[in-house]
């Protein structure tokens, strides 16, 4: 049967994608944050998954607005990388798992998620950003197949927390009912604070990312019971995004353990957040 | 709602534009404009013709003519969603932080200045909670 063996919660700011792309991480501005990174992807270049659920947003990319699934699946053996306006990143195109993305999708709509389902789907820096996180140096493929699950955070309403936090636990069980024996990674992505427009935008709060990153690993159910204005006050309006982090915890076993975590401020206009777990409960010393 | 929470924000939330439903119907011909810039052909049809442009994507004037004057504030008003407006500023060689300093009243580096100060903390926006 198929395991989750990890989560990792990660901004997916395409700046970053772009200083990578454009070999600027040892750039003053942005060292400290791919510093921040290293022991992530150390621990993770030796715990490779056979398969990978990214849980991301499109940002007028691979979808318009005549369309906003709230919840939606990827089902395809292949998804190009989106051309963003400025051509497309210079990473490797995405290779799908579609048996696992359609016993995911009737798992799912089984337990009441009627998710949307994506054939064909351009891929754009909401997913490509957070397989760079993890490796930098891809080659000429990434390190496993992956099923995109897509969550609108752009368009109000987006889904409450809660409800992410309720998909992940049905992802969770989903995967785990899945016959391969799997190894299965997580990726939530997206946040930390950020707002783009307004008089507010540059908006940043700390104090709230530091609550967050806590309780993602220890009290999940705490930040699922945040609502969409309380997320967006605190968070910004782009930073409600943070609720496709729940998506991945909810997937999660109810203790895990963390690997690495780091913070950064600014990836551009944004508070820049990784979070590791091992989807293993501590163990003894 | 308090006096000083500005059009199209749903909350009590100052300089906080909420991108709802309605903002969406409004703003979705000038949104498929911008999604439209994508591609290097209907870039150059843009530049070559821009109000004829808007016009075949049925804008409203008042949004025309904020595309044609550049009034990033205007097309936010009007229903644009950043993420969409932002393909108008990369075809113009526009960063995020140079919206983010129209937005605010700064100039690019002014903004940029402040956000590797730590971010933009006090905005005027309420703070409890």
């Amino acid at each position: 049967m198929a395991e989750v063996v990890w989560g990792l919660a990660t901004s997916h700011v395409p700046s970053i994608g772009a200083a990578m792309d454009r070999g600027k991480t040892e750039d003053p501005n942005w060292k400290a944050l791919f510093d921040g990174y290293a022991p992530a992807r150390a621990w993770l270049a030796e715990h490779r998954p056979d398969v990978a659920v990214v849980v991301y947003n499109d940002h007028a990319n691979g979808i318009d607005l005549d369309v906003v699934p709230t919840f939606a699946i990827g089902t395809a053996e292949h998804y190009p990388v989106a051309d963003e306006g400025f051509g497309r990143r210079p990473v490797p195109d995405v290779v799908g798992d579609a048996d696992l993305s359609l016993h995911l999708l009737e798992s799912l709509v089984d337990e009441g998620f009627d998710l949307t389902v994506f054939q064909e789907l351009d891929v754009d820096h909401g997913l490509t950003v957070p397989l760079s996180v993890w490796t930098p140096d891809p080659g000429e493929a990434w390190p496993c197949p992956v099923v995109p699950l897509l969550v609108n955070v752009i368009q109000y309403p987006q889904p409450t927390a809660a409800r992410c936090y309720a998909l992940g636990q049905a992802l969770g069980r989903a995967i785990r009912s899945y016959p391969e024996d799997q190894k299965v990674a997580l990726l939530g992505t997206g946040g930390m604070s950020h707002q783009l427009a307004g008089a507010r935008a540059g908006f940043i709060n700390p104090e709230f990312d530091a609550m967050w990153m806590e309780a993602i690993e220890t009290d999940p159910a705490r930040l699922a019971a945040l609502s969409r204005e309380e997320l967006i006050r605190q968070a910004g309006s782009e930073g409600i995004e943070l609720i496709m982090w729940l998506i991945m915890r909810g997937a999660m076993d109810e203790r895990i353990t963390k690997v690495h975590s780091s913070y950064f401020v600014p990836a551009s206009n944004t508070a820049a957040g990784i979070a590791l777990f091992d989807n293993r409960a501590p163990q003894p010393a | 709602m308090s006096t000083d929470t500005p059009a199209g924000s749903r909350f009590d939330l100052p300089g906080t534009p909420v991108f709802d439903g309605q903002t969406s119907r409004r703003g979705l011909r000038m949104n498929k404009m911008f999604m439209s810039l994508r591609s290097e052909a209907n870039r150059t049809r843009f530049l070559a013709d821009e109000a004829g442009y808007c016009r075949e994507f049925g804008l409203t004037p008042e949004q025309e003519r904020a595309v044609l004057d550049r009034d990033w504030q205007a097309m936010i008003d009007l229903g644009g969603s950043i993420f969409y407006v932002y393909k108008l500023a990369v075809m113009d060689g526009r960063s995020m932080q140079y919206l983010g300093g129209v937005f605010t009243g700064m100039t690019e580096e002014e903004f940029v200045a402040a956000m590797r100060a730590g971010g933009r903390r006090d905005t005027g926006g309420r703070r409890d909670g």
